[in-house]
């Protein structure tokens, strides 16, 4: 278990220090930062100064270590549009995305999981066939489409819902939450359902298929001889056994939920991170880009040792000492 | 004699398929008493497994009891639904299935997989049902059981784990056990101890055993009474002695040939020419008459009716009457 551990913990720095040399190389070949930072009437003799100040002349390894260095001590340095330290822009916009991401995973698994144990257990009821129908949908529909079309509905023609922003949020310490005004709940329905869909049809058509995958086995055949009711054979045997590669994929499609509010984001003008970002790429600042690439990277990282040290839980054969890791 | 446990009467098991209805188990009928082994034997799709899986209401849909009854203590169980049926599974008819590495939840201890059977069909405590769990597994011959409640099926080994799985079809004290091919998967030495664990444990509980399975010899070991199926038909049944050194039906007859024995080595292991009908080319008359040495017209013609013979009984026309069975010859 130890050192399974300390295996993925390897993995991931080599992972991370990876990202970080893209988000690096940023810096050094998207444009020339000098020219990003003066004027185009600064002199050539203040370039190379500026250029000899900023260590832009050192070699390519030692200004590569000098940004892991800052970065692993959260210093991404100075938005070029905002002037104000990126970490701080980050840390302003995050919680807005993650409140976002966790209240899409959060209707993606209420939603996708039942769903996908009703239509397995009833696969010739019409509503098997219906959910199955709508899953088809929200695989193949676009996410802008999809929150498009929800603002036309619930916002345009209805009324009932913001068609965009958080709504009125409450400070608490450096956290601002939406979830604790009934505007901030609001706005947030269309947006988390526009994020969560994708992740709804994909987790209810993953407990489907491996949920049918189990209940053919032997031990379910013989939980059933043995006279359990079919709640504990289909919940209590079942669920768990189809509960491994579901949490697998939850925990990675969760990491792109986050990667991916951008596109929510844009389309409801949410204040996150994913916003932040976008409006970096228009304006080209280089470090804002570069901090959103290796923090989400390291969101990806952190949340696959959470699944991978999930498993454990999850699964005995895992906990054996010795073995460890090697059949994932 | 006594009321019979469990009483089939010409059970039909059909599978509707696009291709048309299979008849994977064709009018069979026989009678199981109480604290008896019968042995249900046959090549693979005779219809052995469907036979147990329709007794205990357990056939893959979209397999179904088409005709026929099955009683259980004078109780008609083919017409029960699922909930009625499911108080009889595990209470009154147990179950061993063949692979016992694929028979246990691995995400369970034993322990567990023990007290939730036994909670489900008895009324006790947990702390009872732990006891009763000890008591089983120390009886189906698990070293210090007490211990061995809180492992995961992952540690142990095929022979034992089949041991939690006889454990488990006793939790409730049935009156019967579907064994179905509790052996195959195991290691020969595995297996002989396997049976006689059975046959102990069920003199000692006074229960009935109904062991479906392909090899003779765990029959001839265990079994009181034996049941021959062929495509999806009884071809004879009797005691074990009976059946094993004076078969009636040709393909009994066949069958017994095909055990190879020790002390003479001929050439050739004896089998039988040909190979089982399919389900879906059942020759019509007898479904043996194209691989039987003895076949006549009539055999072709007419399906053979189950015909006693005390101490057995062969659907064969050649044990037919005296009378019926001279004009045939004569007419061939």
């Amino acid at each position: 278990m130890l050192t399974f551990i300390v295996r993925r913990l390897i993995q991931s720095v080599l992972v991370m220090l990876a990202v970080a040399l893209v988000g690096f190389a940023l810096f050094t070949y998207v444009g020339d930062p000098v020219n990003n930072l003066v004027g185009q009437d600064t002199s050539l003799e203040d370039r190379e100064r500026l250029r000899e100040d900023l260590g832009l002349n050192d070699p390519f390894p030692v200004q590569f270590f000098r940004f892991v260095v800052n970065a692993a001590q959260v210093d991404f340095g100075i938005s070029y549009r905002h002037g104000r330290p990126v970490e701080d822009l980050l840390v302003e916009r995050a919680p807005a995305t993650l409140e976002l991401s966790f209240a899409a995973g959060v209707f993606a698994l209420l939603v996708g999981v039942p769903m996908g144990i009703y239509t397995a257990l009833n696969r010739r009821s019409w509503l098997s066939k219906v959910f199955l129908t709508v899953s088809l949908i929200g695989v193949s529909l676009p996410t802008f489409l999809i929150g498009i079309l929800l603002i036309l509905v619930f916002s345009v023609w209805l009324g009932w819902l913001p068609s965009f922003g958080r709504g009125t949020t409450v400070d608490i310490g450096w956290w601002s939450t939406g979830f604790l005004t009934r505007d901030g709940l609001t706005a947030l329905i269309m947006p988390a359902i526009t994020l969560g869909l994708f992740q709804m049809t994909l987790i209810m058509r993953l407990v489907r298929a491996e949920m049918l995958e189990v209940l053919r086995t032997d031990y379910i055949k013989f939980a059933r001889a043995r006279g359990l009711s079919a709640r504990a054979v289909n919940f209590g045997h079942a669920l768990k056994n189809t509960l491994v590669p579901v949490i697998t994929i939850t925990g990675l499609q969760l990491g792109s939920v986050i990667a991916f509010a951008i596109i929510t984001e844009t389309v409801f003008q949410w204040p996150g991170m994913g916003l932040l970002f976008i409006q970096a790429i228009e304006f080209v600042d280089i470090p804002v880009m570069a901090a959103y690439l290796v923090l989400v990277a390291f969101l990806f990282v952190l949340i696959n040792l959470i699944v991978d040290l999930l498993y454990f839980a999850v699964d005995p054969r895992l906990r054996m000492s010795g073995g460890g890791g090697q059949g994932l | 004699m006594t009321d019979p446990l469990l009483s089939v009467r010409d059970l039909r098991v059909e599978f509707p398929t696009r291709r048309g209805v299979l008849t994977a188990v064709d009018g069979v009928s026989f009678d199981i008493h109480p604290g008896e082994i019968l042995g249900v034997v046959g090549e693979s799709g005779a219809g052995k497994s469907q036979t147990g899986a329709a007794v205990i209401g357990l056939l893959e849909p979209p397999g179904r009891i088409a005709a026929g009854d099955i009683h259980l203590e004078g109780e008609r169980i083919d017409r029960l639904s699922q909930e009625q049926l499911r108080k009889v599974r595990g209470r009154k008819i147990g179950a061993v299935f063949q692979d016992p590495l694929t028979s246990l939840n691995p995400l369970y201890t034993i322990g567990r997989q023990l007290t939730e059977t036994i909670r489900t069909h008895l009324d006790m405590s947990e702390a009872e049902a732990r006891d009763r769990a000890v008591q089983l597994l120390g009886e189906v011959g698990i070293p210090s059981p007490a211990d061995r409640l809180d492992a995961y099926p992952h540690q142990f080994s095929g022979g034992m784990r089949q041991r939690v799985v006889i454990a488990l079809a006793l939790c409730a004290n049935p009156r019967l056990i579907i064994a179905d091919e509790p052996t195959t998967a195991l290691d020969v030495s595995i297996q002989a101890q396997i049976t006689a664990l059975l046959k102990r444990l069920c003199r000692e509980h006074g229960t009935a055993v109904m062991l479906i399975t392909h090899d003779m010899g765990v029959i001839a070991e265990t079994a009181d009474r034996v049941a021959v199926l062929y495509g999806g038909r009884l071809a004879e049944v009797g005691p074990v002695d009976d059946v094993v050194n004076r078969p009636l039906h040709p393909y009994t007859e066949g069958l017994m040939a095909c055990i190879p024995t020790t002390h003479e080595r001929p050439p050739r292991l004896a089998q039988i020419e040909g190979s089982m009908p399919s389900l879906t080319a059942m020759p019509a008359g007898c479904a043996f008459h194209p691989r039987c040495p003895h076949a006549f017209d009539r055999c072709e013609a007419e399906r053979p009716p189950l015909f006693e013979h005390p101490p057995s009984a062969a659907a064969c026309w050649l044990w037919a009457p005296e009378g019926a069975r001279v004009t045939e010859r004569a007419a061939s």
